[in-house]
């Protein structure tokens, strides 16, 4: 299991260095961060001093290592555009989008488990056949037109909620939450939907799909054989290992969740960190993009691991791992 | 009045198009302490029957006539609650693929914990008491120790002893067995069998043994149905069928056990196939495979006749050829 964990740890480390190489090469070689300082009449001797303050002078393989080394201690440099610390201005953005994701997380995962069963479970019937019909639309939505139409419906048309921004928040420290107070919710609820929906729908699908799968097993039918009541075999026989492959879907959807919120947070000019890199790439702030970049990596990497490690929580097969998988005899 | 009596069993699987008939006029009974025997080739309605009996016969397959009494009480009609309270509490099902019966998930302990306290007025406590209790008597070692295992812990052989001690978790009164043995070693097979008729024995339980393996019978069973094409062709005690077959597919069958020492290409199989639910030809159904088969043998399906202790449905059961 140790062999198994380390194995998943250099994957994860190799992944963000080939990350953070084309962070560089866009940081490095994506216009000319002289001239953007210094303007495009300076003397030849200006640019060559600042072109040695900022090391550029050194060979590529050197730069690249200081890179590195500013990037794990969370030197991204200044923003070219705001002239402030990359870093602070990340740091500003992150709580807006993770409030966002998880939120989007939690409605994808409450709702659609328990109507993925739901469908599982009786099959037939108006309401599980509306409900595959309504995940396929789901599925099938454009994010960007949700979100459109959700603020024509319930914004601009019934005004029931509003549609840009995060509304009033607290500050818990550096980390200002949306999450306390009444306005902050209603500013989550439209944008909050938009980014649930697709994630909600192929929650649903897949759980649905488990579930069927799992039923026609042996062991949740010597389950019903036993006589066990219907929650029981459901949920802690067919659910439980249903979930197994769910589980690795969701978390890397969670990835991608954070990820895609740009989307879902330019249509709703919501202040998270999605929408700070939508309006860098107009500008071509090289920094904010490069860094932007290897924090959705770390997290897609981060979330990779945790998702073996809950493999590893719900599954007692992998937990023992290759050592005693069978004790020979009878 | 046997434990178990199954009378004119029909089961059918209507679809829209078409109805079929699998199962017709399947009549046994299966007293308390006695291990009853079915046998026959894959696909004639062995499953169906034990499936019929617990009620969980898959849609669109469904009892179409007939009646299954418990301990005298009509249980064909109850209603899936009544139905869930009797099986595992009065009906036990052991499972033939030990690999895939048991839930990976959860430690064996918890499964049978969770199967006794569903049906036994018992505190966690005295349930995982009994649990332990019951691996011991399938013949676990150390059991108390093993209760917190995975199932993927155990061998085979030990897997199936959990299956059979989560069958028994209820104290049920009847035993379906499907295939115990089949997916075992044939040394753990013996064992299995062995562990069987002990419990079969001290719980005074009707077992319903169902095997495509006549020599299994053999062995365990005191009294032999033997299934063709959704029908009993011949049933009866096991010595005086297996002394004096007097179905021609009873014949076959015998002739296709492999006797210990007997290293020859098996001879005797029986020719051609058996026909599917719902293309059955005229008459005897096993007609078109039969050495002795008569002209009149396509005329209607031949009723069961009784020979002494035995029932025959053959015309002509004296041209059957002993083993
Ligand atoms: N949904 C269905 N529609 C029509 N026929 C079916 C359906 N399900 C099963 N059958 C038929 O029911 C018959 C009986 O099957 P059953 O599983 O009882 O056989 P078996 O005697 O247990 O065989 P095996 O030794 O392979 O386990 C088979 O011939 C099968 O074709
Ligand atoms: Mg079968």
């Amino acid at each position: 299991m140790l062999l198994y964990l380390a194995r998943r740890l250099f994957q994860a480390v190799v992944v963000m260095l080939v990350v953070s190489l084309i962070a560089f090469v866009l940081f490095r070689f994506v216009g000319d961060p002289v001239t953007q300082m210094l303007g495009q009449d300076a003397t030849a001797a200006d640019r060559a001093r600042v072109a040695a303050a900022l090391g550029l002078d050194q060979p590529a393989y050197i730069q690249y290592l200081r890179f590195l080394e500013q990037a794990a201690h969370g030197d991204f440099g200044r923003s070219l555009k705001l002239g402030r610390p990359v870093a602070e201005l990340l740091a500003e953005r992150v709580p807006a989008t993770i409030e966002l994701s998880l939120f989007a997380a939690g409605l994808a995962i409450l709702v659609g488990v328990p109507l993925g069963v739901r469908t599982a479970i009786v099959r037939r019937g108006l309401v599980s056949r509306s409900l595959l019909t309504l995940s396929l639309v789901g599925i099938s939505l454009p994010t960007f037109f949700l979100g459109v139409l959700l603020i024509l419906v319930f914004s601009v048309t019934l005004g029931w909620l509003p549609s840009y921004g995060r509304g009033d928040t607290v500050a818990l420290g550096w980390w200002r939450t949306g999450f306390l107070t009444v306005d902050g919710w209603r500013h989550l609820v439209l944008p909050g939907i938009t980014l649930a929906l697709f994630q909600l729908a192929l929650v649903l699908r897949l759980v649905r799909a488990e579930m069927l799968e799992v039923m026609r097993t042996d062991f949740v039918k010597f389950a019903r054989a036993r006589g066990l009541k219907p929650a029981a075999v459901y949920f802690r026989h067919a659910l439980r290992n249903a979930l197994m492959p769910v589980v690795t879907i969701i978390g890397l959807q969670l990835g991608s969740i954070i990820a895609f919120a740009l989307i879902t947070e330019t249509v709703f000019q919501w202040p998270g960190m999605g929408l700070l890199f939508a309006q860098s790439v107009a500008f071509a702030d090289v920094p904010v993009m490069a860094a932007y970049l290897c924090l959705i990596a770390l997290v897609f990497v981060t979330i990779n691991l945790v998702v073996d490690l809950a493999y590893l929580a719900i599954d007692p097969r992998l937990r023992d791992g290759r050592l005693t998988t069978s004790v020979k005899g009878t | 009045m046997a434990l178990l009596e199954i009378r004119d069993l029909a089961v059918d699987f209507v679809t829209r198009r078409r109805r079929v008939r699998a199962l017709d006029g399947i009549s046994l009974d299966i007293d308390a302490g006695e291990i009853v025997g079915m046998v026959g080739e894959s696909g004639a309605g062995k499953s169906l029957t034990g499936a019929a009996v617990i009620g969980l016969l898959v849609p669109p397959g469904r009892i179409s006539g007939g009646e299954i009494r418990l301990d005298g009480q009509a249980i064909t009609g109850l209603g899936e609650a009544a139905m869930r309270r009797i099986r595992g509490r009065r009906i036990g099902t052991i499972f033939q693929d030990p690999l895939t019966a048991l839930n990976p998930l959860l430690t064996v302990g918890e499964q049978l914990v969770e199967t006794i306290t569903t049906h036994l007025p018992m505190s966690r406590a005295a349930a995982r008491k009994r649990a332990i209790a019951l691996l011991e008597e399938t013949g676990i070692p150390s059991a108390g120790r093993r209760i917190d295992h995975y199932p993927h812990q155990f061998s085979g052989g030990m897997r199936q002893r959990v299956v059979i001690a989560l069958a028994l978790a209820g104290d049920p009164q009847v035993i379906i067995a499907d295939e115990p043995t089949t997916a075992l070693d044939v040394s753990v097979q013996a064992q299995i069998l062995d562990l069987l008729r002990r419990l079969c024995r001290d719980h005074d339980a009707a077992v319903l043994l169902i095997t495509h393996d006549l020599g299994v019978v053999a062995e365990t069973a005191d009294r032999v149905a033997v299934m063709y094409a959704g029908r009993i062709v011949e049933t009866g005690p096991t010595a005086a069928i297996m002394g004096r077959p007097r179905h021609p597919y009873t014949a076959g069958l015998m002739r296709a056990i492999p006797t210990v020492g007997d290293l020859r290409p098996r001879l005797a199989q029986i020719g051609g196939a058996m026909p599917r639910p719902g293309a059955l030809p005229h008459g005897c159904a096993f007609g078109p495979r039969c050495p002795a088969a008569r002209p009149d043998c396509t005329a209607a399906a031949p009723v069961p006749i009784r020979h002494g202790d035995v029932l025959v449905a053959c015309r002509h059961p004296d041209l059957t050829e002993a083993a």
